[in-house]
């Protein structure tokens, strides 16, 4: 995984928050403030944006670039989470990037979520997909899998992740000031973790 | 003296409270806030923030007192241990009390106990 898996990533990553921000905006409407998918699809905007005009020289920058873009350009708390994420893994990440160690670094990014925003499993938030993605990828390195195999295990158990939010009561954010009228929906957070984690199976497959 | 920062999701609402700490701990007191997003909507910016803390710093350390959600992420990722330090505090009587403190020349964690104090008061009868 060089360089330019990082950005293709980025890039993939930005094109589907754009395909699907509707979809997000929609289910933040129904327990959030209606602004996941515009603040995500600008901030990915501005990822993108950044690596067009500062090309990063390795893995460790590009997600540096990204985390640090997303922390400055997003006014709502996705912005200092999946920043804080993406910028602990690129703290974390030792080059050059094997299958381990991505996923050292991604066990890495989802614990700063974790204490940025002290959410748990089952607070009905990103880290419901993010979770179950990390412990798939850590499995899919100890049974010695291919990047594409185990990005693609990942993708499929954040989206379980994602749809498990569904019945979960909200913990944290603003969801959680809905008590029991928030069962029923699926975390707009989970949902678009879930996005960005199949981004990687797509780029590592190479049908972008 | 002690800077203190108010993050709030409005520009609005982080001016004002802090122009209502202001008139009452005294013109003086190195109170700013730093609220809505880059282009004047509801959100927080780290941009904005840290122009804020540069503002009031005068060296004796700062404190950021956040009013809800995001504000509070924002925030913590600015935090540096001993520097600059979050307050955990009601938003309008954490902010008044810890002006009120800091504008007296209180040290840093005298300025974060008085924020903390505010947990305690109540608005009719007591506990």
């Amino acid at each position: 995984m060089d360089t330019a898996f990082f950005v293709a990533w980025f890039e993939d990553a930005a094109k589907v928050v754009r395909l699907r921000r509707d979809e997000l905006t929609r289910l933040d409407a129904a327990i959030g403030d209606a602004d996941h998918g515009a603040n995500l699809d600008r901030g990915f905007a501005e990822v993108r944006a950044a690596l067009t005009d500062w090309p990063p020289a390795s893995p460790v920058q590009a997600l540096v670039s990204a985390g640090t873009t997303l922390i400055r350009r997003v006014g709502g708390a996705s912005g200092p989470l999946y920043g804080s994420a993406f910028r602990q893994m690129g703290k974390t990440l030792e080059e050059p990037v094997t299958l381990a160690r991505f996923a050292g670094a991604f066990e890495a990014g989802v614990v700063a979520v974790e204490r940025l925003g002290k959410a748990a499993p089952g607070d009905k938030t990103m880290i419901d997909a993010l979770a179950p993605a990390s412990r798939a990828l850590a499995l899919a390195v100890r049974e010695g899998l291919e990047p594409l195999e185990a990005f693609e295990r990942a993708a499929r158990a954040a989206e379980e992740g994602a749809l498990a939010t569904i019945p979960m009561r909200a913990r944290k954010g603003r969801a959680s000031y809905l008590g029991e009228r928030s069962v029923g929906h699926e975390d707009p957070g989970a949902a678009s973790s879930a996005l960005i984690v199949a981004s990687l199976a797509t780029v590592a497959g190479g049908v972008s | 003296m002690v800077g203190i920062v108010l993050v709030a999701h409005s520009a609005g609402l982080a001016a004002e409270t802090a122009a209502l700490a202001r008139g009452i701990a005294g013109a003086d007191a190195p109170v700013v806030g730093a609220g809505g997003t880059d282009d004047g909507g509801l959100g927080t910016s780290l941009d904005l923030i840290e122009r804020a803390l540069a503002s009031v710093d005068q060296g004796d350390g700062l404190v950021l007192i956040p009013d809800l959600g995001g504000s509070v992420l924002t925030a913590r990722l600015l935090t540096e241990p001993g520097r600059v330090e979050l307050a955990d505090v009601p938003f309008v009587e954490g902010a008044i009390a810890a002006a009120v403190s800091a504008a007296a020349g209180a040290p840093l964690a005298d300025v974060l106990a008085a924020a903390a104090d505010a947990w305690t008061y109540r608005k009719v009868s007591g506990p």
